[in-house]
């Protein structure tokens, strides 16, 4: 990063020219979020005449209020919660353990095991067999298949274990010398020195549990133990949800003054990326760091 | 040390079990992740032969009856899987021809940035989409290319007749292609953004000494530093291709039944029959075996090509 301080001073068209793209892109990027926050507090006597403004107009909070008024929401919440509480403890310990391991070169059967690995990323059984043995587990119906067989990421497994092969050995010999183990090393050594790297994916991890949606999709049909993003669905797009009906459409609200459809569905995304936001400055800031150490080694 | 003991554990059985002795911890610790792997890997790889087997719920799959080939028969008159074949084909090449330069373009172009403030700030914002889940993202687009949405308000205001791209067998293979470039070009970006400051900035100034243009240093500098890697993950993102999930999540939360014939792919197309219709779970096995068949082909087209350029392949 450095080098770019030492080169060009001067501003030239090219500068220009590129900064405007960016901004246009920029734009683009930002404006559906920004978006969805305005409608998220517009009142639909507002909305109803135009969906293009840019500046809020009025700052209803009536839609929130019907969400938090929700059973069904607190409910998909909490599993979600739970999900990715459990999710990510359960996906991190695995792979820093199997990362770690697979980064001995010495250990025999490690590189069938890599080999191994690396084929699941590019072929796999499909569907309906995965849907079987999951099934055959019994995890239909189960918050556990959100949480173990969407465990690991075979990506973020490669990656780490690369990072830690970056760790110079000297630094467990020496500890081995006063007598620790290999569990005691990772433990008291490894972990520790690799905080930073290890938090940024535990936050990966996080996300996508906290937006699973596929295994719940196929396994989960009980309304009880369906997550956030399965309850997001049923209020964003297939619109049968009770929330839905106790908004209203355009024309219904003419007479009446209940909550417009949009602004719910709105104030819904906002309230459920609402944590993704609250970890993202952290995620940031380590996660260029992380995903590069070594990604692409070996 | 260490590497002499290995080196001579080589050569005798009893030696190569003290070798296995000595990393008995690590053996532990990679347990859960080789079970892992087996039960929800190799195990619905092993179910792929329930391709030519009718699946009988009584029997599970190892106890199925055969029925050969019976199955890819049947898939050759079936008309829908042609053209779920037809659309994974044309969505997922399109993807990559469209998708695949620019997050190299645009980590060249933020790279160029001398100012780091403007390079954090452009970097955050672009990566800010891939941490959410298609299932939000779809719903802000439908909110924003419905009929009361601000993009045909915005399309009638300067004159044009639009309606929405999410409903028109024109308009929604682009709108997947550019909502995939809009969601994940920042995040894509990013490793070549890591390869490119890993460039020695010596190589800058003495191109710059010798008068090198702005393009010549893109094209002498920055691009041999990062060829190498634009070609593991040209290779990585064949595999990823056709893989479950990667399209099914977006396609399956954007399609409804008018643009069936130009979205449906083979996993949307196994997701619906199986799921809403009950087809035999044989017979989709078959289907999904034949996408597989597919990636892999792609795959290794991919790992030829790349190392006929001179590079590194995945194998």
């Amino acid at each position: 990063m450095e080098q770019t301080l030492t080169r060009k001073k001067k501003i030239s068209t090219y500068d220009v020219v590129v900064y405007i793209i960016l901004g246009i892109m920029a734009i683009i990027t930002f404006y559906p979020f920004y978006n969805v926050l305005i409608i998220s507090f517009a009142r639909f006597d507002v909305i109803s005449k135009s969906n293009l403004y840019w500046l809020p107009k009025s700052f209803d909070f009536s839609a929130y209020k019907l969400i938090f008024g929700d059973g069904k929401f607190w409910n998909a919440f909490t599993v979600s919660v739970l999900v990715t509480v459990l999710g990510v403890a359960f996906s991190m310990i695995i792979s820093v353990a199997g990362a770690y391991a697979l980064s001995k070169k010495g250990m025999p059967g490690r590189n069938l095991l890599l080999t191994m690995i690396l084929i699941t990323m590019f072929f796999n059984g499909g569907l309906i067999p995965f849907y079987l043995i999951v099934k055959n587990l019994g995890l239909v119906n189960n918050i556990l298949v959100m949480i173990v067989p969407a465990g690991i990421n075979t990506l973020y497994l490669i990656i780490m274990k690369n990072y830690f092969n970056t760790i110079p050995e000297g630094l467990e010999e020496s500890a081995k010398l006063d007598g620790a183990n290999d569990f005691m090393i990772l433990l008291r050594i490894i972990i520790p020195i690799s905080a930073p790297f290890m938090a940024t994916f535990a936050l990966f991890y996080a996300v996508e549990r906290w937006n699973e949606w596929w295994h719940a999709l196929i396994f989960i049909s009980d309304s009880a133990k369906a997550p956030l993003q399965i309850y997001l669905r049923e209020v964003l797009i297939t619109s049968n949800s009770s929330l839905n009906s106790m908004a209203m459409t355009l024309a219904e609200q003419k007479a009446t003054t209940k909550v417009y459809t949009p602004s719910l569905q709105m104030a819904t995304i906002i309230v459920s990326c609402i944590p993704i936001m609250l970890v993202y400055p952290f995620l940031q800031k380590h996660f260029a760091k992380g995903i590069l150490v070594g990604s692409i080694k070996e | 040390m260490q590497r002499e003991s290995k080196a001579g554990g080589r050569s005798s059985k009893s030696g190569l079990w003290n070798t296995m002795l000595q990393y008995k911890y690590h053996y532990m610790m990679v347990l859960p992740v080789i079970v892992w792997y087996i039960l929800f890997c190799y195990l619905p790889m092993y179910g792929i032969t329930l391709s030519f087997k009718t699946f009988d719920f009584s029997k599970g799959i190892l106890g199925s009856p055969w029925v050969g080939f019976q199955h890819f028969r049947e898939i050759s008159h079936d008309p829908e899987f042609w053209s779920a074949f037809k659309n994974t084909v044309i969505i997922s090449l399109s993807k990559l021809v469209i998708h695949f330069p620019l997050p190299i373009i645009l980590a060249m172009v933020i790279n160029e940035f001398s100012r780091t403030k403007a390079r954090k700030f452009f970097q955050t914002l672009f990566t800010f989409p891939h941490f959410i889940s298609w299932v939000v993202l779809a719903g802000i687009l439908t909110n924003i290319f419905s009929n009361d949405g601000i993009y045909i308000q915005l399309m009638t205001m300067l004159g044009f007749d639009a309606s929405s791209p999410l409903v028109s067998v024109n308009g929604f293979r682009p709108m997947i292609y550019l909502s995939h470039v809009w969601k994940e070009i920042g995040w894509d970006s990013i490793i070549y953004m890591a390869a490119l400051t890993g460039i020695n900035p010596e190589l800058y100034e003495a191109a710059e000494m010798d008068g090198a243009s702005r393009l010549q240093r893109l094209r002498y500098i920055a691009w041999p530093g990062i060829k190498s890697t634009v070609a593991i993950l040209f290779i990585l993102t064949i595999g990823n291709l056709l893989s479950l999930g990667s399209s099914f999540e977006q396609i399956f939360n954007l399609y409804s039944s008018p643009v069936y014939s130009v979205a449906d792919t083979i996993d949307t197309y196994v997701y619906r029959t199986t799921f809403t219709v009950g087809a035999d779970f044989g017979y989709m096995t078959a289907v999904g075996l034949i996408k597989s068949a597919i990636s892999l082909v792609l795959l290794v087209l991919a790992n030829m090509t790349v190392k006929k350029m001179g590079e590194q392949g995945l194998y």
